[in-house]
This record gives structure tokens, sequence and C-alpha cells, in this order.
């Protein structure tokens, strides 16, 4: 997200101001006045809903980053190309955000659905209130192993060649089709009030240079904008 | 009329079992800490009662994190854990005992360490001359006359650890009928904007508290608060 | 006056061995100028030792290190021939076999009376049958058993507590100024029961008071404290009559005499007592013949004459020698030391008259006593 703003601050030279928090709390706070200008969820159905109860106009949405789950462990071992340990059920605690209202916790649910591993990895799932928290679980090795979004991995060096930090741990990308797409939406507020540069960031999020910054940070772009 | 799911069930009686746990313990621990540090001299009486203290003023959320790495397979507690046998404590009853009483502590610790201090040192100069020796005074003459300290301390504890969430929300792990606490569960209800869901457990918990601590109160002013020494 | 002075008094009575104390504990520093309490003493295992001083004199310390109380407490106390405390060893309070009454009464608030006596009674070392309907029938407090203590008087909650020291079976009693909290006539009803515990009590008694009423009235010896250290010591009549009086006992200073009842003077309301060198009348006191008193005079109270004439209103008129005279440059009052068959009266006169009447040791004068005190 910095890297976005900053491009845009370069570009436009106006000044954005983020506020970062859960995306329930954020829009508790919208439909109660909060005075934001635009809204960028973790899931399509939010955005969705302040469009139904009237906060924000359906042509102002779109979907601006597709998140891609990746199962992590903080132990180098742990992961194979093949997720075995995960399929043979070789450890004590996966973690995950909480399905109920986390998408990539909701995602992870249904790849474990698709594997056929839900039954027998129930009694050893620890969910954490968000992708943060589950990275926290196995970040401290509490969790041999869990399930987070990839954008995450790319704070830990990933692509980039740090010297410094080495890229420790292991993973495995879920493949797409084992989980439906986790659509992330963002949507203008009627409430705000800079409309017109609003409107720039907006067109700004779906041009080349915004979505080649979104690619680069593990999430996909989709084709087709709704 | 009032609607539980079997999940809230679940969660006000785990949240009991949790809050009755960790006041008993905290007064089985926290007396002789409390007496001890109400009628030392020595140097150690300010450092400890910093450390006790700690819990006060640190955010839960970073008791939370520490505890998370702490208890973890890397850190000492952990390692302890581990080598005792008994694997790690996040994401266990157990690790929420744990957290709960050191979060919990100088809930406990406060309210006896000052009735104690409050009685002085005649009652139990009366008591020696008296024939009584260290634990005879303790038990005839410190607990009777340090009872309201005793009470307050009690409540504090229960509800404190009641109420408790930054703290389980980060060592957890949400698991039902282990860790998914009441105040867990609200959050829960309010993050996937089951609001009514969120007010039923909520209200019932207010309401719950209020008549305990109602009760616990009506039962301390009955004995006609403190005695003391005539 | 620089040496403490012993009076070979009542020392091995009844077989009962002594109460030595050798201890030294250091005070104050902070608000209050620092004094080091400096005791070296063999009182009586019997009887009633007063521990008299002002306030800071460092008497209810003495006390409270010959209890254990006091843990900075250096040197040795032995009791009856049993180590308390010395260099390597330090008996704890709950073990020495004490009785101790404070000021302020300090009976469990969350107990009744009986409750209180109950909690010594338990934790007596040993029990003799029947001593608590005893010590509650000396003490008077069988009414009050049911009652907690917000629920009595001062004076009543004195005599429980010392009902309840006394239910411990201690070998020695420890009384810490036990009616200084208490107005005069709180006083006036306890002291009777004080003088019962005495006659009763088969247990030596520390008396820690800065009352001179008190200690005439109840002790049999005496020391003297000031700053921490002992500056008289002895019996008390002994000390009382010392004419290098100690400074604190100054104001009141008198004698105390021991005298026998005679016989009663009803038309005029008086009664006779004989003491050694004479007779004396005093406001009536109702005592059987032959009975012993204690007589207090003041040294205020006494003029001295040199004719035996009966001219003045005073009744009380003993004959005595000079034995001794203090006086001091500047000041306006003398003291002269007299004695009278076998007891010694001091008397309080301007130094004026000292030289107009010319009075020096060994002169043969009359001693006008204006005022008598019967002191049970």
């Amino acid at each position: 997200m910095k890297r976005l703003v900053k491009q845009f601050e370069q570009q436009t030279s106006h000044n954005v101001i983020v506020s970062y928090g859960s995306s329930g709390k954020l829009f508790a706070q919208i439909i109660h006045g909060a005075p934001f200008d635009l809204f960028l969820s973790a899931d399509q159905e939010l955005p969705s809903k302040l469009v139904a109860l009237g906060h924000a106009d359906s042509s102002q949405q779109f979907t601006y980053a597709l998140g891609r789950l990746v199962l992590w462990s903080a132990d180098s071992n742990a992961i194979d190309e093949k997720a075995s340990r995960l399929k043979s059920g070789d450890y004590t605690h996966v973690a995950l955000a909480n399905p109920r209202f986390a998408p990539y916790g909701r995602a992870a649910i249904e790849t474990l659905n698709a594997l056929g591993l839900v039954v027998s990895s129930e009694s050893k799932l620890v969910q954490g209130e968000n992708v943060a928290q589950a990275y926290q679980f196995i970040h401290s090795g509490n969790a041999e192993m869990g399930f987070i979004a990839l954008a995450q991995l790319y704070g830990e060096g990933l692509d980039r060649l740090d010297k410094r930090r080495q890229f420790h741990g292991s993973k495995w990308i879920v493949p797409d089709a084992l989980y439906s797409p986790i659509r992330q939406d963002l949507v203008v507020l009627n409430r705000g009030q800079a409309k017109q540069i609003a409107q720039q960031f907006f067109d700004f999020m779906r041009g080349d240079v915004a979505t080649s910054i979104i690619s680069k940070s593990g999430y996909s772009v989709s084709t087709n904008h709704d | 009329m009032i609607n539980f799911s079997p999940e809230d069930i679940s969660a006000i009686w785990l949240t009991l079992k949790l809050a009755s746990t960790v006041t008993i313990i905290l007064l089985l621990i926290g007396t002789p800490i409390a007496y001890w540090l109400a009628r030392t001299n020595s140097k150690m009486k300010g450092p400890i009662s910093a450390i006790v203290a700690l819990p006060l003023v640190l955010p839960p959320t970073v008791i939370g994190f520490y505890l998370l790495i702490a208890m973890g397979p890397n850190g000492f507690v952990g390692q302890l854990t581990q080598s005792l046998g008994l694997g790690t404590l996040p994401f266990t009853f157990g690790g929420l005992v744990v957290a709960s009483v050191f979060y919990s502590m100088p809930f406990v610790v406060q309210p006896i360490q000052n009735a104690i201090e409050g009685l002085g040192d005649r009652p139990l100069e009366v008591a020696a001359s008296l024939g009584a020796g260290r634990l005879d005074q303790f038990f005839t003459v410190v607990l009777p006359l340090a009872k309201p300290g005793f009470i307050t301390a009690t409540i504090l504890g229960f509800a404190h650890t009641v109420g408790e969430f930054g703290v389980i929300l980060m060592i957890g792990g949400n698991i039902p009928g282990e860790t998914r606490v009441v105040s867990v569960q609200i959050y829960d209800h309010v993050e996937s904007l089951a609001y009514g869901q969120a007010h039923t457990l909520a209200g019932t918990m207010v309401v719950f508290s209020f008549v305990v601590l109602l009760c616990l109160y009506w039962f301390q002013s009955k004995r006609g608060g403190q005695w003391s020494m005539k | 006056m620089n040496e403490p002075h012993r009076g070979d008094s009542n020392k091995k009575a009844s077989g009962i061995s002594t109460i030595d104390v050798s201890l030294c504990l250091d005070f104050g520093g902070g608000s209050s100028p620092p004094f080091s309490l400096a005791v070296n003493v063999s009182l009586p295992g019997a009887g009633v030792t007063a521990i008299f001083g002002h306030s800071g004199s460092g008497k209810t310390s003495l006390l409270r290190s010959i209890a254990g109380l006091e843990r900075k407490a250096l040197g040795s106390v032995v009791v009856n021939n049993e180590n308390w405390q010395n260099s390597t060893f330090f008996l704890p309070t709950h073990k020495r076999s004490i009785g101790y009454v404070f000021q302020e009464s300090s009976l469990f608030g969350h107990l009744t009376a009986s409750g209180n006596l109950r909690y010594a009674r338990k934790r007596a070392k040993k029990r003799t049958k029947g001593l608590s309907r005893k010590v509650i029938e000396i003490m008077g407090i069988s009414h009050l058993l049911d009652r907690f203590p917000s629920q009595l008087s001062g004076g009543e909650r004195q005599r429980v507590s010392i009902a309840r020291a006394l239910l411990t079976e201690p070998s020695l009693l420890l009384l810490d100024e036990p009616l200084a909290a208490l107005d005069i006539s709180r006083k006036r009803e306890i002291i009777p029961y004080l003088e019962l515990l005495k006659q009763n009590a088969n247990v030596p008694i520390l008396y820690v008071s800065h009352s001179v009423d008190e200690v005439a009235r109840l002790a049999d010896h005496i020391i003297v404290l000031e700053q921490g250290k002992v500056v008289a010591e002895g019996a008390v009549q002994e000390v009382f009559s010392q004419m290098d009086v100690p400074f604190s006992l100054q104001e009141d200073t008198g004698v105390l005499l021991s005298g026998t009842y005679k016989t009663h003077e009803p038309e005029w309301s008086l009664s006779r007592v004989a003491l050694s060198g004479g007779d004396l009348l005093v406001a009536e006191v109702s005592a059987t013949v032959g009975a012993d008193l204690r007589v207090r005079i003041l040294a205020k109270d006494i003029s001295l004459s040199l004719s035996a004439e009966d001219h003045s209103s005073i009744l009380n008129r003993l004959e005595c020698e000079i034995i001794d005279v203090v006086e001091k440059a500047e000041q306006s009052m003398a003291l002269v030391k007299l004695q009278t068959g076998d007891d010694f009266l001091i008397a309080s006169i301007t130094r004026k008259s000292l030289y107009r009447l010319g009075l020096v040791k060994g002169m043969h004068v009359w001693a006008q006593i204006k005022s008598v005190a019967i002191v049970q």
C-alpha cells in the first residue's frame, strides 16, 4: 500500500492519508459516518454491502487485487513442493485466519475441503483473528505451518535480493483451483469530501503502474473488472 | 428471548471455568506474595512490587505478544514445558490459565497487600505474646482481620479474568471449548456483523457480572466491614 | 549522681530466681535524635518492679526488648535461669513465657472478650485447672464475656487484656503503661484490680509507667531510666528517699513509709496509723487493726520547727534528726533528709529558712506534716 500511495503522491502531488485497520472495523466506522474518501477492503462483500446501503455507488467499485493463499512454515524443512506433511497430517497445529469473517481464512477452509482434509485437520486448527495473527502464530513457531496471504511474505524478502535478511521458512503457493478467488475490492465513498482527487486515485488504481506494483507484491490482478 | 447458540454456551462455561481456576490459583500464590510485600523491609520490595504491577501498565497485546514468543517452542517457557513433557502452552486452556494468572496478579495481590499493611505490627505482636507462631498468627489473626482485602481480591481477580481479551486473543487460537472464551466470541460476532448475537452475549455477561459484584459487596457489608484491633 | 544506686532489696525472694537483663538497643535517627538503650540490671523474680521514666527514656523499648519484640536489641536476657537471648541465640516472642499488656488494650476486634481469653488459653504453655474462672473473677469481667471489644469501655478492655495475658500462665507479666490511655475515672476504676492482681498473681510483674502515683501504689522495686540509662535502682521506698533524687522524680519528691493501722477516731472521722517514729492521724480509712499500710508523704507537705509546741492547726508532728541537707546556690528551695525512728523523711524548705533556723546535720527538729496519703 505504501508504494502505491507514494507513487500516486509523486504523480499527482496530492497528499494521501491512509488509515489501516481490519475491514470489519473500518466498515462499521464508515456506516457510522467516518469521513473517508475511499475504502480498500480485503474482500468483496463489504464494499458491496456499502453500495447496497447507499454509502457508495456501484459504478465506483472494482476489484483491485486478487489475494493469493500460501501455506507457510517458519521451518525451512517443513513444507515441500507437494505439501506432503499437510496432506499426511504430520503436524500439531495449523494456523489460519478466522474463516467466519476473514477471506483468507475462508479460502484456507476451501482448500482443506478440496484436499479432503477438513475432518482430519479440525482438531488441529488454530484460528487467528486475521492473517496477521495467523502469521504471528506461525512465525513464533507455535503453529508448525499455516495459511496466510502471499503478500505477507513479500516483506520477508521473497522477491528481493536482500543480503542482510535471508528468506527462512518454507512455503507452498496454493493452486488457484483449490479455492474461490479472494477478490479485494475498493470503492469510492459518497461521504468523502475530496471527490475529484478520489476519482483520480480510483483511476490510478486501475492503471498499469498500480497494477504492476500490486502484482509484484504477491497478488494477482484480475483481467476483467466487475 | 435469549437465544444462545451451543458455541455461545460453550464459551460461557469456558470463561467461568477459566476465571474460577485463575482466581483460586491467584489466591493461593498471591497471598504469600502479598504477605511478604506487606511485611518485608528488604531492598527487593520495590523491584518485586514493580514486577507484580507490570500488567497494569502494559497493553494486553504487548503482554500477549511476548507470552506467545516465550511460551513457543523457541522461548524459555516453551522449552521448559517441552522438557517436562507438557508440550507448548499456546492454544491450550493451561496456556490461558498461565497467561491470566500473570495478567490478573496485581488485581489480587494489591488489595491483599494493602489490607495486611493496614493491620500494622500490633495484631501480630499481640498474637506472638500469646504464644502464636508465624503460621498460627497468619491463620488466626491476619486472615480474619484482612478479610475485606481478600474479598476485594477475589472479586477483582475473577472479574478481570472474565473480561480479559487482548492476551487471550494473542495466545488462544480461538479453539472452541478450549480457548474460545466469551470475550473472543463476542468479538467474532461483531467482526462477522452478527450484531444481534453480539448484543445477546455481551448483554448477558454485563448482567451476570453486575449481579456477581452486587452479591459480593452485599456480603461484605453484611459482615460489618473491617474488623480492627480494639 | 553518676552511678546507679543499688538497694539490697528482696532479690532472692521465695526461691524464684532473678530476671537478668543486659541489653543495648540503638534508636532514633530521622526526626528524633538518636539514643541508645543500655541497661544492665538484675531484677527480682517476684513482686512488682516498676520501670520508671519520662517519655522517651526508653522504658517501653526495654520492656519490648525483654519480650523479644525488638529484634535489634543486642545483649542477653535470662529469666528464671532460662536463656531468652544472648549473642548467639534469640528466643522468639511466642516461645517466651510472657504475658504482655499493651498501652492501648489491643484486643482482637474479630473475637468476643471470651474469644480473646480462649485464644490465650489455647496457647498457654501449661494449664492450671480453674485458673480461667479465678482470673475472670479477680478482674471482674464475667458479665462482659460475650461482648465484642467495640462494645466495651476503655477500662473494661484493659481488664480483659490483663486477664488475657494472665491466662497464658506466664513466667513474667509485662505491663506497658496500662493506665496511660485512660482518663482519671477509668484509672481509679482499674487500680484496685491491679492491686488485686499484685496480691493474687504468683508471677513477677514488670510495670512500665511515668506516673509516680502508680509506682508508689504498686511497685516493690523500681528502676529509673533517663535517656536509655539506669540512673537509680532498688527497693521503691529506698529510691524514693534518696536525696540526690533523679530528675524524673523531682516534682513529686517524697517518701514511702510502712505503717500499721492502729485505731479509729470516729468522732473526728480520722484514723491512727503507727510509724516507727510516731503516730499519724489520717482521713478515715477502712482497715483492720494491725493491717499494713503504705504511707506517702511529699516533701512539699513537710515544714520544720525547732520547738515541740503544738500551737498550729497541723496535727501530725514527728520528732526527727537531720541526716543530710542538699542546697544549690541559685535555687530558692533546699531538701532536708530526716530520720524518724527507722524511717526517713524528706522536707522541702526555703534556703532562707534553712539559714534562719540554723539547720545543720545532727540537729533535732520537729517535722510538721500537713498531708499524708495512704497508698494501699
